[in-house]
């Protein structure tokens, strides 16, 4: 469709000032996208690796208490709160509030915060019992 | 488009009208998250208060119908959801009708496959065949 090619597009992410509302819609696609694709592999290796046996149990183990396997299960802890979070804010956001450009940023603020909050909370709680 | 078509594309969009589908899966994706709010803090909470995570412990936890019950709904929500979700960025991002159909049908067939076999691993467990 040669007549598409020169019509004015909307401007993408490239023209925008970055904004907290900005970052956490998209970061909400993009941890999405992560416990989608990573967090139900671990979740599906994990429960196959349980009912598997002690062998398989015991790589699984050994896989996620390495370095990469813990920044991983860090990541999803992240990854799960902040699509927690900024999930509530959409379903605010559905009923038609907390648009006005003060409370909206305000509320994407407190995702990210409170992510990284939760994220620390529970994995010093993890550590503390030293599971 | 066939050969030879000469409308014009506000043509072409005015004669294929509305989709008159997808608010179903609109609404899917947002009963869904519901669910998962609560879903996704039991297993968060119940991985942060069980003594330990090894294999006897796990095997114990999901045996029980307290256990079993709710990994079987997350599960099963969880991939529904994760799969409703992946459909947006594909159909936001690849727009060639065999590539779009392709991918979502791979992903059809991911989601449907994990998530069998997760159920599969929980229901050898949760009926006591291993542990």
């Amino acid at each position: 469709m040669a007549a598409t090619k020169t019509r004015p597009l909307s401007p993408h992410l490239t023209i925008w000032r970055w904004g907290p509302h900005m970052a956490v819609s998209i970061l909400h696609r993009v941890t999405g996208g992560g416990l989608s694709v990573v967090g139900l592999a671990v979740l599906t290796w994990w429960l196959t690796a349980a009912a598997a046996g002690p062998a398989a149990y015991m790589t699984f183990t050994k896989v996620m208490t390495s370095p990469i396997g813990l920044i991983v299960l860090v990541g999803l802890t992240w990854a799960f709160f902040q699509h927690l979070l900024s999930g509530i804010r959409h379903l605010a956001m559905d009923t038609g509030a907390a648009f006005d450009l003060g409370i909206n940023k305000l509320f994407a603020v407190l995702t990210i915060a409170g992510s990284l909050f939760l994220t620390a909370l529970s994995w010093y709680i993890l550590m503390g019992v030293g599971k | 488009m066939s050969v030879g078509d000469s409308s014009t594309p506000l043509g072409r969009v005015r004669g294929l009208g509305s989709a008159r589908e997808g608010g179903e899966h609109w609404l899917t994706e947002r009963v869904t998250s519901i669910a998962l709010l609560l879903l996704g803090t039991w297993l968060v909470a119940s991985l942060l208060i069980l003594p330990k995570l090894d294999l006897r412990t796990v095997l114990e936890w999901l045996h029980a119908p307290s256990g079993a019950v709710p990994m079987a709904l997350l599960i099963i929500i969880g991939f529904k959801h994760a799969l409703d979700g992946m459909k947006v960025v594909v159909d936001d991002y690849v727009h060639e009708p065999g590539n779009n159909f392709a991918l979502n049908t791979l992903l059809l067939f991911l989601a449907v496959g994990g998530g069998g076999l997760a159920l599969f691993a929980l229901a050898r467990i949760a009926f006591g065949v291993v542990g």
